[in-house]
């Protein structure tokens, strides 16, 4: 332990601690813009400073080391003064048109300038001009908002190794962009938004669907269809501003219907029926010597991902559909002849934790026939905003349930929204498709956490199975580069482009910090320990849908509704 | 292959790390004049390196070129001796006879523009360079004169 002195009082810190960390711990709030935790301090914004008693020093908290017997200063005149000239020369050439900002009330920028007591423009810069990005379906870029923060392009390297952005040029005409100033369309990037969650001001934010669906939700010749993802009722609490991990499930789809959609499916559902095609395809590699290890193919971050880095591993993708894209060719083909409607007369929107679904939907393999699986995408931020500009107050709801025949699902498709749900589902019902039997306790503890990577080794009736799951596509990136070196004990690799799955997607309330994404994985959890249907095989109307339309999972429809395929693709990497 | 070839350079550094870079895009720029996209993605290839890292680095620098230098590579000085006899003035007339910003080629690849910071001759500010030839005490009226002459003699070559 190593005791300092701040503001006169003794602080006990770990040794090699930073500053901010040990302050944090006891309380007193350093502002930061550059840092980003768990990464190295870059110490580039220098807006965390606090003073050196004796020599007057100002150091920058988020990389200095304590040391013992130091004494510093939080809060003298001379910090806060520099703290507020750095947020005013932030500000001296920002666009300053908060009002009709994408981030407006949630921008760090904003609240710095709040904080410090900006009153007044002190320095007059000409304003930052850049053009928007807009060439890409998921991720809008507005570079003129643009602190040079660097947090995008850490994120963008560090934590998913993509590396679509960096700085680019010098000085006071440096800005953040990608190889040769493209469009982010034609860039590396594969759509993840983890950007966009780590970006302070407006400068990154979704492509928004809202103008599309508010027009089809006024169109009476149009069945409104709304899918919401396993992750979404178990984040859109922040959104109206309840408590993170609250599972607002029933209440979301009766807002949902107060909005106007006039059916309200369960994503969920789709991921059962991902985990009957996956499983039995799984079986079916392992049984006829197929390529394994076999790899999840529902996170479109990751598929992108591989088809431009590791495009040696598509034959080990599955080739099944993800859960968005299945419940859209099951409403536009079984579900529009039960009810006898024209799937052009459908507009299928789907409510996504993830900014790359966007990307994933308008994928040429995803429109058969040029009739999009999937029309339109909203995030959970997007859909928050829906309600809020609908006026309908989700808290003063009364839970409703989802519509058949999609409504219906088991706890096994809803824990596809945390990191190792989607494999720990698939072993649940690998299991019963290889030895006839249900698994005796249905929990696979070391299958859940934030951990980057997940291994679990079990036998499965007379076949012993070596299993991964990785989030984060860093951590997936370790996983590639070990089968690559020769690694052969695993059959089954789960990967989710997002650290700790989509609980913690692009398309997320901004904001959170890991606690708050811990308790949303919780609530999940929580969800599956208490409801007592929790094998996708057992969901009686996945039952009823093979029976009545499919027929057999990878079967003749399946194969032509449910199954895709990817190709490699050329981008500057 | 790549266009232009830079094997040989690429040959010259097996097994290199992410500190040979400056080195390798300097002995490029010197052999060709100009890093194309091929030749980024190629080095980002052999360093590992990612293509928007490459063009962050290059561009940090002003000594790198991204278009293939013209047959006639301008150089206009904007040093601070050449700043006081009136070089802005000179660069808006290049600007404005070539209509290109500095950094580009002329469409038909005859001309390029590049600014530079000081080439040491201040003595004869306010100075152009074209093609390693210096050109003294310009004005706007004689740098643009330069220019045409420039453009007659390659008409007259190439017989129209
Ligand atoms: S969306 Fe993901 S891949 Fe694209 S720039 Fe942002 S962090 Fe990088
Ligand atoms: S786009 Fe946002 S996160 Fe990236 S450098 Fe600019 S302000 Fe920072
Ligand atoms: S947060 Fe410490 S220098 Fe930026």
């Amino acid at each position: 332990m190593t005791t300092f002195l701040a503001d006169g009082r003794e602080i006990a810190a770990k040794p090699g601690e930073t500053i901010l960390l040990a302050l944090r711990r006891e309380g007193i709030h350093v502002p930061t813009l550059c840092h980003m935790d768990g990464l190295a301090p870059s110490g580039a914004c220098r807006l965390c400073v606090v003073e050196v008693e004796g020599t007057g020093n100002l150091v920058t908290a988020c990389s200095c080391p304590v040391s013992e017997g130091l004494k510093i200063r939080t809060r003298t005149p001379r910090v806060l003064e520099a703290r507020r000239t750095i947020v005013e020369l932030l500000l001296s050439n920002h666009p300053d048109d908060c009002l009709y900002c994408p981030r407006g009330g949630k921008c760090e920028l904003q609240h710095l300038a709040m904080d410090l007591g900006v009153r007044q423009r002190l320095y007059r810069g000409a304003k930052s001009k850049r053009e928007l990005d807009v060439s890409s379906p998921s991720i809008l870029r507005d570079p003129s908002k643009c602190i040079l923060c660097g947090r995008c392009v850490r994120m963008c390297e560090e934590y998913q190794t993509v590396s679509a952005v960096d700085f680019i040029a010098r000085g006071s005409r440096a800005f953040v962009g990608t190889a040769f100033n493209a469009g982010l369309n034609l860039s590396s990037c594969i759509n993840c938004g983890q950007c966009i969650l780590v970006c302070p001001t407006g400068a990154l934010s979704e492509r928004s669907s809202l103008d599309a669906v508010v027009a089809a939700l006024a169109d009476p010749t149009k069945l409104v269809i709304a899918q919401h993802a396993p992750a979404v009722s178990v984040s859109l609490a922040e959104e109206v501003g309840l408590k993170p991990g609250t599972d607002v499930d029933g209440k979301m789809v009766a807002a949902l219907r107060r909005v106007g959609f006039d059916r309200v499916f369960d994503t969920s559902f789709a991921a059962d029926l991902t985990i009957m095609e996956e499983a039995s395809e799984l079986v079916h590699r392992v049984t006829t010597g197929g390529v394994l290890p076999m790899m999840t193919s529902c996170s479109p971050g990751w598929i992108k991902f591989v088809e431009q880095f590791y495009p040696e591993f598509i034959p080990n993708l599955s080739t099944c559909k993800s859960p968005q894209q299945m419940m859209g060719a099951i409403i536009k083909s079984f579900f529009a002849q039960r009810e006898n409607i024209e799937p052009g007369n459908i507009v299928s929107v789907s409510i996504m934790p993830c900014t790359a679904k966007k990307f994933e939907c308008a994928r040429p393999e995803m429109q058969p026939n040029h009739v999009p699986d999937v029309d339109y995408v909203l995030t959970t931020r997007e859909l928050g905003q829906l309600l809020r500009m609908f006026g309908v107050n989700l808290a003063a709801l009364e839970a409703e349930a989802a519509d058949t025949p999609f409504g219906e699902r088991t706890t096994a498709g809803k824990i596809f929204g945390a990191s190792g749900g989607v494999m720990e589902a698939a072993v649940r019902t690998a299991y019963y498709l290889i030895t006839g039997q249900e698994m005796g306790d249905l929990k696979i503890q070391p299958l859940r956490g934030m951990k980057g990577i997940k291994e679990l080794r079990t036998t499965i009736g007379t076949l012993d199975v070596g299993a991964a799951v990785a989030s984060g596509l860093g951590n997936a990136r370790q996983l590639l580069d070990q089968l690559r070196a020769g690694r052969k004990d695993l059959q089954f690799i789960e990967i989710m482009t997002c650290p700790g799955g989509c609980i913690n997607g692009g398309g997320q309330p901004i904001g959170a910090d890991l606690e708050s994404v811990r308790a949303r994985m919780q609530a999940l959890y929580k969800i599956d320990r208490d409801e007592p249907r929790r094998v996708s095989h057992a969901n009686p109307w996945i039952t009823r849908l093979y029976d009545e339309f499919l027929g057999k999972p990878l079967g003749e429809k399946s194969h032509h509704l449910l199954h895709t395929h990817y190709h490699k693709r050329e981008v500057p990497l | 292959m790549v266009e232009p070839d830079i094997e040989p350079i690429l040959a010259r550094h097996p097994g290199a790390g992410r500190e040979t870079l400056i080195p390798i895009l300097q002995e490029i720029q010197t052999a060709h004049g100009y890093l194309s996209k091929d030749v980024i993605m190629r080095v980002g290839k052999h360093l590992n390196l990612p293509t928007s890292k490459i063009y962050g680095v290059a561009t940090f620098y002003n000594q790198f070129r991204f278009t293939r230098p013209g047959k006639y590579h301008v150089q206009v000085c904007r040093g601070t001796a050449c700043h006081v006899k009136g070089s802005l003035s000179v660069l808006e007339a290049v600007v404005k006879e070539l209509k290109i910003s500095p950094g580009q080629t002329t469409r038909d690849g005859l001309f390029s523009l590049e600014v530079v910071a000081c080439m040491g001759a201040c003595g004869l500010s306010p100075v152009v360079n074209i093609n390693g030839e210096f050109y003294a005490k310009v004005t706007p009226r004689k740098c643009t004169r330069i220019l045409q002459d420039c453009r007659h003699q390659e008409h007259a070559n190439a017989g129209c």
